[in-house]
């Protein structure tokens, strides 16, 4: 702890650039139509009903381009402006005004949200393309593409914004489309238990991004990006604890860090395009974006930082090891997302030093995480929907288009080499080792991890033997399902050039600011050297566990305690049940038996009590003048007195 | 000896020139039209003098002039008539909001369809009950058209009330407000003992509480040397040496004036008379009075006795603890919806007297915060047009005795009815100060002033009665939806004319605005200002 607790010291001293946005002009103005098209969209949908079914699908697509276009636009014109210059805000209307409150529909776009927004959009479209063919035979499909483009709209929001209450009416909205869209197949029990799931754990998220507003407000006055920044440094440290911590706790729900992560497996259940883009790509990335857009509380919160990386190596391990035990290849790939969320926490935990390469990995591996999961998608598709992947085996021939994509992602994300996530992984671990050398290590280890479960998966799937069952009959998927993973597996290669040059680096600094460069402990080259080294052992042992020997087709039940534990997602749920549910239920009995007794109790009696008071009372209006007159007497005399007695 | 012409705003002062013209009019009308020829007219010419003075009103209130007063305070508005009447920004509202209130007055008054082709009113007020004289009237279809200009005399009594100058005309608005009333309230159509019987409690309190005030009067004169708000403001802050003058002067003032707003002690001739009253008379007088009433003790408290507040301020926590107490706990075992909400009046009494002792300095206010003055007026607002819509719908739910207003009556009535049930629900909703209605915000507003003046017991005794309040008001709307119709049958809601209904509307529509959007009605209270002192 005492090595945390030195991070936290050096975080302390680094300079944090104000937020103070120019107001928008020239192709600035469009900005706020990037939010309004995929929100026509999914109004146009929702409300058109079957009317849309027949063009609704490409409807869908076609805002989310038009997006893109967009925010391609306007990422070139940011490009053109000085390094100074380059943060416009543009105010929509006013939202909310009552008494000091003043909150308005605010954008800010700057170099972080300029990235979100090409992510956002550019998978997204690449997602929805991909749905036209997944879900050509599903009747709801005009549905499915309208809540794709409300999250879509409602994620642009989160990431737009330039106060916390927009950002949390986004926040809201992707927790919403996230509920709707993995319980899609609300025929299956599954699904709707699963989206409810979903929906519950991110509420206590959630209550903490509220409460963390709410403090926010209280100590600045404002909710405004560039006001707080601004007087940040005015506040003091405990305060800013807190908030840190319970904008953390908001991260932990939407990203499924430990201890809110038990929602991510099970979110599974949703259309596999709804996995790719929203519990891979963009919405589990919230976190992090939350986080390092705060980076003015977080830099003079040290305590709160240090939360931020603890939770962040956990989950880091956590996710992996589940990883590792998984035989549905969604849930692996899950288990996975939540371990590079871990990474990308880290990365924003580490402060200045990292903000830059947490966001460079959450780019990367939106890439690559998409196009495995689309990948996945594809397998699926050819397998009859078959997810168990005991059941795959030596599918590369079949599906070539899947298998050369997915192999991309894969190589990508394990780090080989040259791949994007090589740079983006070995950057944060590189990071990690300057800053601790205790999470350095975990983040080694985690990296090697990937290694072992991503090689399992890969061979599993598309190597070994053939243990198909009897009907199957594997096809590759049509070119609007395979064009999006060629252009994603093309985005998972090259990704890594976004660092050349350090280019993200300076291109984010006027965001989050310049750190002062720290020599590693050991040369950078030997860093590298290392994981790569690691990833290598990683791979090499799945290769001897899983390549070398038969795959049973049902999962063997004699396996060690680790197994089981990461096959019962490390008991999550259960230690869910334990520590929340069961004391809930238990507190839920207790209040209703009090519900009933006390207030119940107290209610009635408080009733009988009146009503007998009121019938004592009423025999004073007797009816009679002279009574009345009475007690007009009484009351003046009463009146005199009182009158006479304050004044004695 | 000489006399000398007084001098007369009459531009400023055109309101209650209306409205007493209107009324002489109505008189000689009654003297020299035919019988049956004389409603139309009636109704015509009391219409057209409410809603012409609540033009002249507006008119005469969007271009006040700024008025300092004596001791250097400066507000908008004029001291008129020779120091008599009093035109600021209070005046002003007050008497747009009793001259609304008096068009739903006018309204009602005029309404034929519910008893067939009649008023409400007796068809022959001299003949005794029970007598062929009774019967014989009643079957000519006679009416008495004379409640039209009795009532403009009592709106113009319940304009000049609050407006008073001195003691002397604010004693001389008390009976001009008062005496047609009295007569009102004796003559409805049905159960006319019982109305005569409260006619005749409500006069004979109302004279004895007038000798309280004229009494107090007495001795403030005695005191102060001056009958004058003004004057009398003066001699409070310069201090004199017969202080028990004063304040005993200030007690038997304040007993003339807290009898007409019904509160505790004085509260015993509310739910007789209410009940008693024909229910349109009961309506209007509940919502004016209140109104003019409160005007009148706001005017009398803080601008001529506004430096010995720390007087009464503790006489007005007894009588606000009281009212709200006796109200609320009574209104719980009634039967009769007319007397619940006779009860619910006395209650709300205490809750507007809770807003009148927070008073405070402008200086002690916080930034942005309402003025007990302020919160007064807004609730005086929000409770007027829910009494009245309340009231209105009373007169519809009938039986072959004329109005129903035993709860045996009301069971499942929102079943049969639901549209009105709900109607009458909201009413009784924005009563009970259950939010997005109007009465959650007066409440609050009164609240929280007298929660920052220091008012804390008081406001919590408020709170505790407001929470009986619920229980009444929501039993009632339990006993409508949720109770089987009683064996001998749910009243039946009669067809009214547009009169009734359109009243109702108005006020459910007032509720309902009032309590989703706020803002402009309480930037209207907010820019009426201070008192002119």
């Amino acid at each position: 702890m005492t090595a945390l607790s030195a991070l936290a010291v050096k975080a302390a001293e680094t300079h944090v650039p104000v937020v103070d946005p120019t107001t928008a002009d020239g192709p600035f103005v469009l900005l706020w139509s990037i939010i309004a098209l995929p929100l026509a969209g999914a109004a146009v949908l929702l409300l058109g009903g079957r009317a849309t079914d027949r063009w609704g699908h490409l409807l869908g697509t076609a805002t989310s381009v038009g997006s893109f276009a967009v925010s391609l636009v306007l990422f070139i014109a940011l490009l053109g402006r000085d390094e100074s210059d380059r943060q416009v805000s543009q105010h929509v209307y006013d939202w909310i005004e009552a008494g000091g409150l003043h909150i308005g529909v605010d954008l800010l776009y700057d170099p972080l949200s300029a990235l979100f927004l090409l992510l956002i959009t550019g998978v997204g479209s690449l997602i929805h393309v991909y749905s036209i063919g997944y879900m050509e035979h599903d009747p709801r499909r005009r549905r499915f593409f309208a809540y794709l483009n409300l999250f879509v709209a409602a994620m642009l929001m989160l990431v737009l914004s330039e106060n916390y209450v927009g950002l949390f009416l986004g926040w809201e909205g992707v927790g919403l489309a996230s509920y709707l869209l993995i319980g899609f197949w609300q025929h299956k029990p599954s699904a709707a238990a699963a989206a409810k799931k979903a929906f519950v754990i991110n509420r206590v998220g959630d209550m903490g991004l509220g409460l963390a507003i709410f403090l926010l407000f209280v100590t600045f006055g404002t909710t405004s990006f560039s006001a707080i920044s601004a007087a940040a440094p005015g506040a003091t440290e405990t305060t800013l604890n807190w908030i840190g911590v319970l904008l953390l706790l908001g991260a932990c729900g939407k990203s499924a860090q430990v201890p809110l992560q038990a929602w991510l497996l099970d979110a599974m259940e949703g259309p596999t395009p709804v996995s790719a883009l929203i519990h891979a790509a963009t919405m589990v990335t919230a976190g992090v974006y939350l986080i390092t857009r705060s980076n003015f509380v977080f830099e003079l919160a040290p305590a709160a930082q240090t939360a931020v990386v603890i939770v962040a190596t956990v989950t880091l391990l956590w996710g992996a090891i589940i990883g590792c035990a998984k035989d549905d290849i969604k849930k692996a790939l899950a288990g996975s997302t939540m371990s590079q969320i871990g990474y990308m926490m880290l990365g924003a935990g580490l402060g200045v030093a990292g903000y830059a390469f947490a966001i460079f990995h959450l780019l990367t591996h939106g890439f690559f995480k998409a196009n495995m999961f689309l990948g996945a998608g594809s397998v699926m598709h050819a397998m009859d929907d078959d997810v168990d992947m005991r059941h795959y085996g030596a599918l590369q021939k079949m599906l070539p288009v899947t298998f050369l994509t997915f192999a991309m992602g894969y190589l990508a994300i394990i780090g080989f080499p040259g791949f994007s996530g090589f740079w983006s992984k070995d950057k944060i671990i590189e990071t990690a080792l300057v800053e601790n050398w205790l999470v350095g290590v975990c983040a080694l280890l985690g990296a090697g991890i990937t290694g072992f479960y991503m090689t399992r998966l890969m061979l599993m799937t598309f190597f070994t033997e053939k243990r198909w069952a009897k009907d199957a009959h594997p096809h590759e998927s049509p070119a609007v399902m395979t064009v999006p993973l060629v252009v994603l597996a093309a985005l998972s290669v090259l990704g890594g050039l976004m660092l050349a040059g350090n280019w993200i680096v300076d291109w984010l600094s006027p965001v989050v600011g310049h750190a002062e460069h720290h020599e590693p402990p050991i040369p950078a080259i030997l860093i590298t050297l290392l994981v790569v080294a690691v990833v290598a052992a990683g791979a090499a042992l799945a290769w001897f566990l899983v390549g070398r020997q038969d795959v049973p087709r049902e999962a063997p039940a004699d396996v060690s305690f680790a197994t089981k534990a990461a096959r019962a997602d490390l008991y999550g749920d259960a230690i869910n049940d334990g520590l929340v549910v069961r004391p809930g239920v238990v507190l839920v009995d207790g209040l209703v038996a009090a519900d009933r007794s006390v207030v119940d109790g107290a209610f009635d009696g408080g009733s009988s009590f009146l009503a007998g008071t009121g019938q004592a009372l009423r025999r004073l209006q007797t009816g009679y003048v002279r009574s009345y007159a009475l007690s007009v007497l009484a009351g003046a005399v009463i009146l005199v007195v009182t009158l006479v007695a304050v004044n004695l | 000896m000489d006399f000398t012409k007084p001098e007369l705003e009459y531009a400023e002062l055109l309101p209650l020139f209306i409205v007493f013209g209107a009324a002489c009019v109505g008189v000689v009308l009654e003297a020299f039209l035919p019988r049956e020829q004389r409603r139309l007219p009636q109704v015509v010419l009391s219409m057209l003098a409410v809603v012409g003075a609540l033009v002249a009103t507006i008119v005469v209130g969007t271009d006040l002039e700024r008025h300092t007063g004596l001791d250097g305070s400066s507000a908008l508005g004029l001291v008129g008539a020779e120091g008599s009447i009093v035109v600021d920004g209070p005046t002003i509202y007050l008497w747009a909001l009793i001259l609304v209130f008096a068009i739903g007055g006018v309204a009602l008054f005029a309404e034929r369809q519910l008893e067939g082709g009649v008023s409400g009113f007796t068809g022959q007020a001299a003949a005794l009950p029970g007598t062929d004289t009774e019967r014989e009237a009643s079957t000519r279809g006679l009416e008495h058209t004379e409640v039209y200009p009795l009532l403009l005399f009592a709106v113009g009594g319940m304009l000049l009330f609050p407006a008073s100058g001195d003691l002397l005309t604010m004693f001389v608005a008390l009976e001009v407000l008062s005496l047609p009333l009295y007569l009102l309230c004796g003559l409805a159509r049905r159960r006319r003992l019982l109305s005569q019987e409260a006619a005749m409690k409500y006069f004979l309190l109302g004279a004895f509480s007038s000798g309280f005030f004229l009494y107090g009067a007495a001795l403030v004169y005695g005191y102060a040397g001056s009958v004058s708000f003004a004057g009398i403001n003066e001699a409070v802050r310069a201090g004199s040496a017969n202080h028990g003058l004063l304040l005993a002067g200030i007690a038997l003032l304040a007993v003339g004036l807290l009898f007409k707003v019904g509160a505790a002690p004085f509260q015993a001739w509310t739910p007789d008379v209410y009940q008693g009253a024909p229910t349109a008379v009961t309506a209007f007088m509940a919502a004016g009075t209140k109104v003019a009433a409160f005007g009148a003790l706001l005017r009398l408290l803080y601008v001529a006795f506004g430096g010995e507040r720390w007087s009464w301020v503790p006489m007005l926590w007894v009588v606000a603890i009281a009212s709200m107490v006796l109200g609320a706990v009574l209104a719980v075992v009634q039967n009769d919806v007319k007397r619940m909400l006779a009860y619910s009046s006395v209650a709300h009494t205490g809750f507007l007297l809770t807003g009148v002792l927070g008073v405070q300095s402008a200086g002690e206010l916080a930034e942005g915060q309402y003025s007990s003055l302020e919160g007064v007026l807004f609730y005086l607002t929000t409770y007027g047009f829910a009494m009245i819509g309340a009231f209105a719908i009373v007169t519809l739910v009938r039986d072959a005795g004329g109005e129903a207003t035993h709860y045996d009556r009301w069971a499942g009535l929102g079943r049969t009815s639901p549209l009105v049930a709900f109607a009458f629900a909201f009413f009784l909703l924005s009563m009970a100060g259950i939010p997005l209605t109007a009465g959650f915000i007066g409440k609050w507003a009164v609240f929280t002033s007298a929660l920052s003046a220091g008012a804390w017991p008081v406001v919590l005794v408020a709170i505790a009665s407001s929470i009986v309040a619920v229980a009444f008001y929501v039993r009632h709307i339990r006993l409508m939806f949720f109770t089987e119709p009683h064996p001998d049958g749910t009243g039946v809601v009669t067809q009214s004319s547009l009169l009734t209904s359109g009243t109702v509307v108005v006020c459910l529509a007032a509720t309902l605005v009032l309590g989703v959007l706020p803002g402009p009605v309480l930037d209207l209270v907010t820019s009426t200002g201070d008192f002119i002192r």
